[in-house]
């Protein structure tokens, strides 16, 4: 019965979400355009299945994912996990006692990501839009690994307690300095993948992770320190998407020349 | 009908694969490095399948519903060829779709939390109030400013880069004078903007208005509204910081 009354909660925030888009939408289209809706059964029947998609996703995830997430990263944070059975407070640590959170993060931020929906998306956009030349599950891969990086690097920054603005600043630079370098045509795309990555699933997870951590670590806070994690995910994905268009580039190239070695 | 079930099986398959990563990290490290039993595993099990119904039927949705709208609006309004409603129609869906996120309040309450303990507001009910609605409205002026300059590129053919990474250096610039307080809600900010049913609607659109814009090529030229949606709350919110 609880169940079906949270379920109900989230379909209504699924409209208030929804609802506004549709408003525009439709207010643009039949008002300002003035042009009838195309197939407006199958659309209405498609908005209903993005509404209740959603919904469904989101109350599963409350159900079964985000309790045991949020668990765990409590559990690998605590002083009796890292410095092992007996300790209450963390006093003395080095950055390598936190191992285990590091992988977790890099784990739990690739996983999540795969299964980002909005990320899904824009690959099958991207996939549609270059002719099949960017495979869906190539950048969502790419995607992933660059989240994974930035999450495993965000929460070695909350341990160490070194200021979040440098690594920032150190990423837009490499950015920058691969913007300059990688194919034309996959900048805007890596450019996007930095802000599709956070949304649904990855945010829930990955926060718990950075207050857990701001919370048990001494001189750290968790206002001042807790946040950032996510500006870690949204900065990587676009270095890892410019460097795999950039390694496939310099692979073809490759063999390209090779054979015309073989060849000649 | 039968068309419908057969391709929502296969998608069902799909997002078993996209969810299978997840099952397999949390089941290991709750298994291998924590050494705890799982709890409450008919709870997991009902939810793990309706995540993956929920996301089968989102996926489904969004190539019925999303992208065709999205892009059945770009050649609207091209053909229609009024580009102040245009912009009018693009500033609305950003700002519209940004107000209501509810990823939006939950940092903007944060945020007036952390002015209020920081000194930078009165620590009353009502100050804190006033500075969660406005960061929210700022954001969502962000996002719709970025959407109004993001179509407006795309029509002109004007290189996405050149944009971002002055925004990206404005960014740094402005981290320099900007309350340390409000710079990682500010970094974050640019995170949560987009939501699930936002970003496929605005990347139809993108590539819907690239499409029917002679010259205009759909990969390097509609992409890129997202990336102006994550980049502008940055600046919006530190310059928030800064002068309130």
């Amino acid at each position: 019965m609880d169940a079906l009354i949270n379920f109900g909660g989230t379909i209504l925030n699924m409209l208030t979400d929804v609802l506004p888009i549709a408003a525009i939408l439709i207010g643009f289209q039949v008002l300002v355009l003035r042009r009838p809706i195309l197939h407006p059964a199958r659309v209405f029947v498609g908005l209903v299945f993005v509404l209740l998609g959603l919904a469904l996703f989101l109350e599963g995830l409350e159900l079964a994912l985000f309790p045991l997430g949020r668990l765990m990263a409590e559990q690998l944070t605590t002083p009796s996990f890292i410095l092992g059975e007996g300790a209450d407070v963390i006093t003395s640590f080095t950055w390598t006692d936190y191992v285990w959170v590091y992988v977790f993060a890099a784990a739990i931020g690739f996983a999540t990501t795969v299964a980002e929906p909005a990320l899904i998306a824009v690959s099958i956009k991207a996939n549609q839009v270059s002719g099949g030349t960017i495979t869906v599950n190539g950048l969502r891969f790419a995607v992933a690994i660059g989240v994974a990086f930035g999450v495993a690097l965000g929460t070695f920054r909350i341990v160490t307690g070194t200021p979040l603005h440098w690594y920032i600043i150190a990423g837009y630079v490499i950015v920058i300095i691969q913007t300059s370098k990688a194919p034309r045509a996959i900048i805007p795309l890596a450019y996007d993948s930095g802000g599709v990555t956070t949304s649904t699933v990855t945010v829930p997870l990955v926060a718990a992770l950075g207050l857990g951590l701001a919370e048990t670590i001494p001189g750290r806070s968790a206002l001042l320190d807790g946040f950032g994690l996510i500006a870690f995910a949204s900065l990587f994905p676009m270095i890892s998407v410019m460097a795999y268009a950039q390694i496939s580039e310099w692979r073809t190239k490759r063999t390209r020349k090779t054979d015309s070695d073989n060849s000649s | 009908m039968k068309q419908l079930v057969i391709q929502f099986l296969k998608s069902l398959r799909q997002s078993f694969q996209d969810l299978l990563p997840i099952i397999l990290v949390i089941t290991f490290f709750q298994l291998v490095v924590l050494r705890q039993p799982v709890p409450q595993l008919g709870e997991i099990l009902a939810g793990g399948l309706m995540v993956l119904v929920g996301l089968s039927l989102f996926v489904q949705g969004l190539q019925m519903a999303l992208f065709p709208l999205g892009e059945e609006m770009a050649y609207s309004f091209v053909r229609k060829g009024n580009l102040w409603l245009l912009l009018l129609f693009a500033f609305t869906l950003g700002f519209g779709t940004t107000v209501a996120e509810p990823a939006l309040i939950a940092i903007a309450d944060e945020a007036a939390q952390i002015a209020a303990t920081g000194g930078v507001i009165a620590d009353v009910e009502e100050a804190r109030q006033s500075y969660a609605t406005g960061l929210r409205l700022v954001v969502a002026l962000a996002v719709g400013f970025a959407l109004l300059v993001g179509v407006i590129r795309i029509l002109k053919g004007w290189p996405v880069q050149y944009l971002i990474i002055g925004g990206y250096i404005a960014v740094v610039i402005m981290t320099g004078f900007a309350p340390k307080e409000i710079i990682g809600i500010a970094y974050d900010s640019g995170g949560v903007t987009t939501s699930t049913v936002t970003v496929p609607l605005v990347a139809a659109l993108g590539i819907g208005l690239a499409n029917s814009i002679r010259g205009r090529d759909p990969l390097i030229d509609g992409f890129g509204l997202i990336a102006f949606a994550s980049l502008t709350p940055m600046i919006f919110v530190m310059a928030y910081g800064m002068f309130f």
